[in-house]
């Protein structure tokens, strides 16, 4: 007997998961080998936007170890059209996307042509020898010159896809007579995912049945989206998800090359396999964020605001893809962040542009919305010679008054800005700071301190299906477990959720355990493949613990219930007699009396005496839908060294106090916070899906777009308040984003806060040194440094 | 061409196209499908094994220059029990997806032959060759320290 | 992605290299450590013919103490570089340099002959052997010849060698008493100079004696910033003093504008990294 804690609930448990990562006996989907396996390559417009006008496949075709080569053309009448599951508006302007172009190709990299090979090396050199033929048309790059008179259209009903509006209180009278008003137009630069396992698909048919192995977060939805773009009958199909190196949303899709694949795995009735190259997919993966904000505020003199008026252009690229124009809508919400205020309108606008499609990444839209929002409160404060706490201590709902309706609608359940922020405040060493960066203002050092503030929350827990409805959104927010006690008392647990490196098998057996009181050990986590967990809305949005999690709660509770009926025959006793504790019921008063669940399984396999009306086998499901989103917070501070020289911003120390109610594991709490935090540092300091003047992605190699190593970040402070959420019985409010939510803004906040003394009033994403230094030299021709 | 290879310990003897790569001929000829690839351009370090015992980047030399070389991968650094650093990496969960991990534990374990007691600073630079999106590093630092047997470590 | 199809030798001496490139043709290349043609190869920014591998010729690699040089052979890694005594002792700005080449795993395949014939003017050892007034030995065809780095790189990705003629050494003078300083400027640690500075200066009675500044990606070929090294010569070997020989550290460049910096951008790091870069190497606290 070991002296561990009973309660597996807030343990730092290491994960299940690591045996096989840690040993190469992971399962990526381009491990998969199937006999009589065959190798998809596909050619990819060099063009952002042009005709057609040929693709002649006879070369490829007659090339050594070539089966098949085909065209838009050839698969035009089965291959469907690319689903959007989100039309924001019912005048949605949501042009078709067939996988592979017909005659109109939208965006450089896609797709015009697949060839399918004995392997990857003979599919690679047909590739060379397709010979297509284009009639360059003029590409579209700038959302403002898209909605211009006279822009080139991207699709024949316009190159506006949908305005959006919003709005609650009242937006005129908020900012008439405002003793303050900011006006501030800001830029969320295009990004790349890039999550380190490419994608891949291997597509299996038996007869008219197919298996379907993708590197996908979704493999349920993908399964529903499947049958509805190709018409396969859904029951004929099998979508599993095997180990997935990291999705961030960018493996939330219903792709071209994943339903290219089922079909030339049925036009041929052969396993097929395709696999991208980094190159390939920095074009062809959805790309996140590019918004332009035009954002107003309207304040009182002492920085009570008063409303908040928000305008957005968003960039859908070619193409709608399974959520593009809802990513917007997801941040709608939360521009208000954690304030208070009087009014609040929100619009935006939806642009095609002949560049990748943009689809959700890590917090889809509501990084962007925090960015703005913590970026003008830190330009608020600046105005009126505010602390840049003090002003969002003056605004923020206080502890108190939870649970609390947004001006924007939602109902935060529960929260302490209050808690979060002192104890940032205190690790951060924040007083010190200041007196170190005034120190080196009087001294006028060529090397500046910064200190940004990122106070925020978010909404997540994806969500109730009833405020999905409303949205327009296709599909609902439910999630399902089902729990199954094996004879020799072991569980298997199968969730509808779709782990890609977040430990839910971990942190599932944690929280069976505790409800069933067996084993961490003795449970097994079942995911990932539509035969094996039937029902589910897959992973994203931080919905997994939120939503799964309670489903797990409920179906055990179910799981618990029966075995007390059980246990009650098993024992001769009324159920309302037994107590459960730890795993056991026994007779309430005489507590030697009574059955490990483990023996109850048994006895429900066995079924020689269950009582009346109950079915043999212990087990049960539950399928949960929440009734709201859940809002997790927190306070990101952030100290930024800013060689004014050279523009180098160097990152000093940078503390993170985040709420995310009940922990279940601290350990992958703390590494998505890390995780998180670090994607965030990379949008403000290094990337951006960059394109030339033609259209062409610059940014297609990891050489060109800079992902940060770990000699490029630091080490986090990283701590917690816990506010439990009242929303579910776990309290819990969800964490996978968050850590990218908080942490741009407290960067761009800092670089900004580090320069205003040069008269710098901000610096465009991605703050590389070039940019500092010209936001400095700039500022400085225009004024005298302070 | 001909080459011989020894494998995690396995000699292989083979006729590949002067054109394979080496990561390809260990995942598609060799077996050793515990290393995978990140990328085109040497950045992700994903594909880093041992070669003659220093690492390198498996995407970025030809099978046919491995001729009569030793590599170890992921799947060979185990000894009947796991390594240090593969034990670290578990203790300090310094993985989530894993899709890096292979290439980390690789370089980090060329790292502590190079140098056996870094810094923080010296593993942070010692790790530049490989790309992680979703641990932030912090964790992976923690673990190559652990099993260097250093401390010290911030934060 | 995948190369396209090549031939392949692996010669066994020099001189088989050397016949087995003139008879190639243009579409013959050289590989030693791969690591700049690998990326290209992938990429099919290349697809050469024939690869002459000439990892293999053992008597290109290591480093030999000529007395008043060292000579060190082509095929000796960065790794090498940065390791070996010989180099950290009397010419110890290329051991530093070459530690800041890519990463680990790159700088155990890399060598340094192969980084100077790709001539890529990103790359750090060209402006480092041209800082320390380095002599490149060539062998081909028509015997053996030496090259000095501005007859060398004659464009970007170009060399003045001959079909058939492969790098065998670099012959480094000795810096004994020379202070030095490679200052790499980049945005992540991964990501090529955006600009970089060599430099090494001799020091004499608290002024800078001499100096030798060659600039990494300020051109289409590493470049000589002579105008600064005039102004250096005789300067106080202070940061006042040496900010101002920087200042005309552009002088004659013509720094490219591109995905990664503008030309005006990198003018002004290529002046404050040079006298950084000069502080460092003439001792300035």
């Amino acid at each position: 007997m070991t002296t561990e804690t009973a309660h597996e609930v807030g343990r730092a448990r290491r994960r299940k998961e690591d045996a096989r990562l840690i040993t190469g006996q992971t399962n990526w989907t381009d491990n998969i080998t199937l006999p009589g396996l065959v190798y998809i390559a596909f050619a990819r417009s060099p063009h952002a936007h042009a005709r057609i006008t040929s693709v002649d496949l006879s070369e490829a075709k007659a090339a050594p170890g070539v089966l098949a080569a085909f065209s838009g053309a050839d698969l035009a009448a089965e291959q469907g059209g690319l689903p959007c599951a989100w039309p924001v508006t019912p005048d949605i302007v949501m042009p078709n996307h067939p996988p592979m172009a017909v005659d109109t190709v939208r965006y450089a990299g896609e797709i015009v042509a697949a060839v399918v090979a004995r392997d990857r090396y003979a599919a690679a050199d047909a590739i060379s020898l397709i010979d297509a033929s284009y009639e360059p048309l003029e590409p579209v790059l700038d959302m403002e010159a898209a909605l211009a008179e006279g822009s080139v259209k991207v699709h024949e009903a316009g190159n506006k896809s949908f305005t959006w509006p919003f709005g609650n209180g009242d937006i005129e009278a908020a900012f008439r007579d405002a003793p303050v008003v900011l006006e501030r137009t800001y830029r969320q630069q295009r990004l790349i995912p890039c999550a380190m396992e490419p994608r891949a698909v291997v597509c299996a048919p038996v007869g008219d049945e197919y298996t379907m192995w993708s590197a996908t977060q979704i493999p349920h939805v993908l399964r529903v989206m499947l049958a509805l773009v190709t018409g396969i009958p859904e029951h004929n199909l099998r979508v599993i998800a095997p180990d997935v190196g990291g999705g961030f949303g960018s493996k939330l899709q219903v792709t071209a090359e994943e339903v290219l694949a089922l079909l030339l795995a049925r036009r041929l009735g052969r396993p097929v396999k395709w696999t991208e190259s980094r190159s390939e997919g920095n074009m062809a993966v959805h790309h996140g964020r590019d918004q332009i904000q035009r954002i107003r505020i309207a304040a009182e003199a002492d920085g009570r605001l008063r409303g908040l008026d928000v305008d957005l252009l968003a960039d859908m690229g070619a193409y709608l893809m399974l959520v593009t124009p809802g990513v917007p809508l997801l941040g709608a919400f939360m521009y208000n962040a954690i304030y208070k205020m009087d009014a609040y309108r929100f619009s935006c606008t939806g642009v095609f542009t002949t560049k990748t499609p943009t689809d959700a990444y890590r917090g889809a839209g509501r990084p962007e919305a925090t960015y703005a929002i913590e970026h003008i409160m830190d330009d608020l404060a600046a105005h009126l010679g505010m602390d840049p706490l003090e002003l969002r201590e003056k605004n923020w709902i206080r502890h108190e008054e939870f649970p609390f309706t947004t001006i924007s609608g939602l109902t935060y359940d529960s929260g302490n800005y209050e808690a979060a922020t002192a104890a940032a405040r205190s690790l951060f060493h924040y007083d010190d700071l200041r007196t170190e960066q005034a120190e080196r203002n009087a001294a006028g050092a060529t090397v500046r301190l910064g200190i940004g503030v990122s106070t925020f929350t978010e909404m997540c827990g994806l969500a109730p299906s009833r405020i999905l409805g409303s949205l327009a959104y296709a599909a609902g927010g439910w999630e399902h477990a089902s729990i199954r006690m094996l004879p020799t008392g072991k569980v298997e647990v199968v969730t509808g959720s779709s782990a890609h490196g977040q430990g839910h098998e971990t942190a599932w057996s944690q929280i069976v355990a505790d409800e069933l009181g067996v084993p961490f050990e003795d449970i097994r986590v079942l995911h990932g493949d539509t035969q094996v967990s039937p029902k589910g809305m897959d992973t994203y949005g931080s919905r997994s613990l939120v939503v799964g999690g309670t489903a797990l709660v409920v179906a055990c509770g179910k799981v618990r219930e029966k075995a007390r009926i059980i246990a009650a025959g098993m024992l001769e006793v009324a159920p309302e007699d037994l107590e459960w504790d730890a795993g056991r019921w026994a007779v309430r008063g005489d507590p030697d009396q009574g059955k490990t669940i483990g023996e109850i399984a048994f006895a429900a396999f066995a079924a020689h005496a269950l009582p009346e009306g109950v079915e043999p086998s212990l087990d049960s499901d539950a399928t949960y839908d929440p009734d709201n989103f859940s809002f997790p917070h927190g306070t990101h501070l952030c100290a930024v060294e800013v060689d004014t020289e050279t523009g180098k911003v160097k990152i000093r120390s940078y503390v993170a106090v985040d709420d995310v109610g009940v922990v279940v594991n601290p350990l992958i709490v703390e590494g998505q916070v890390h995780g998180g935090i670090a994607q965030g540092i990379a949008q403000a300091l290094y990337e951006e899906a960059a394109y030339d003047s033609s259209g062409n992605l610059e940014t297609a190699t990891l050489a060109d777009y800079l992902l940060p190593s770990a000699a490029d970040l630091p080490s986090f402070t990283t701590a917690r308040t816990t506010t439990p959420s009242t929303g579910n019985p776990l309290g819990v409010k969800g964490v996978g984003e968050a850590g990218t939510i908080a942490s741009t803004p407290a960067v761009v906040n800092a670089i900004i806060d580090a320069l205003r003394p040069f008269g710098v009033a901000d610096v465009p994403m991605p703050c590389t040194p070039e940019r500092v230094w010209r936001a400095i030299a700039e500022a400085s021709a225009e004024g005298v440094a302070r | 061409m001909k080459i011989s290879v020894n494998v995690d310990g396995v000699r292989y003897d083979d006729d590949v196209e002067p054109r394979l790569l080496l990561v390809h001929y260990l995942r598609d000829q060799a077996g050793r499908v515990g290393t995978p690839i990140g990328c085109d351009t040497t950045n992700c370090g994903a594909c880093t094994v041992l070669m003659n015992g220093v690492s390198v980047k498996s995407c970025a030399v030809l099978a046919v220059q491995a001729d009569g070389a030793e590599i170890t991968t992921i799947q060979g650094l185990a000894n009947g029990e796991l390594h240090p650093l593969q034990r670290a990496f578990h203790e300090e969960h310094a993985l989530q997806c894993g899709y890096c991990t292979p290439g980390m534990i690789i370089a980090a374990a060329d790292l502590l032959r190079d140098n056996p007691h870094p810094t923080e600073e010296e593993v942070r630079d010692g790790l530049e060759g490989n790309l992680c999106r979703c641990t932030g590093y912090q964790n992976i630092v923690r673990a190559v320290l652990k099993a260097a047997g250093s401390a010290g470590v911030t934060a | 992605m995948i190369p396209a199809k090549f031939d392949y030798v692996r010669p066994d001496s020099l001189d088989e290299a050397v016949r087995a490139l003139a008879s190639g043709g243009d579409d013959t290349k050289v590989i030693a450590g791969g690591q700049s043609l690998m990326p290209l190869l992938r990429m099919r920014l290349a697809y050469p013919e024939k690869l002459v591998d000439i990892g293999g010729l053992g008597e290109l690699r290591g480093v030999r103490d000529l007395g008043s040089a060292l000579e060190i052979g082509a095929l000796t890694t960065h790794y090498e570089v940065t390791r070996d005594w010989l180099i950290r002792e009397h010419c110890g700005l290329l051991a530093q340099a070459a530690a800041t080449i890519a990463d680990p795993a790159v700088r155990h395949r890399g060598t340094i002959g192969g980084g100077l014939a790709h001539a890529d003017p990103a790359g750090d050892l060209p402006a480092v052997i041209t800082a320390l007034d380095a002599t490149l030995v060539v062998a081909g065809p028509s015997g053996t010849r030496e090259i000095k780095p501005a007859d060398f790189f004659s464009d970007y990705l170009t060399t003045s060698l001959e079909p058939g003629e492969i790098v065998t050494a670099v012959r480094v003078p000795k810096h004994d008493g020379w202070g030095y300083r490679y200052e790499k400027f980049n945005v992540t640690a991964q990501a090529w100079a955006l600009v970089g500075v060599a430099a090494v200066a001799r020091r004499s009675d608290g002024h800078v004696a001499e100096a030798r500044v060659a600039l990494t990606n300020m051109g289409s070929v590493p470049i000589r910033a002579l105008a600064v090294e005039a102004a250096a010569a005789g300067a106080e070997a202070s940061a006042a003093g040496l900010a101002a020989a920087a200042a005309h550290a552009d002088d004659g460049t013509s720094p490219p504008s591109d995905l990664r910096a503008a030309a005006d951008y990198r003018r002004h790091l290529a002046r404050v990294l040079t006298g950084r870069a000069l502080a460092t190497a003439a001792g300035v606290p």
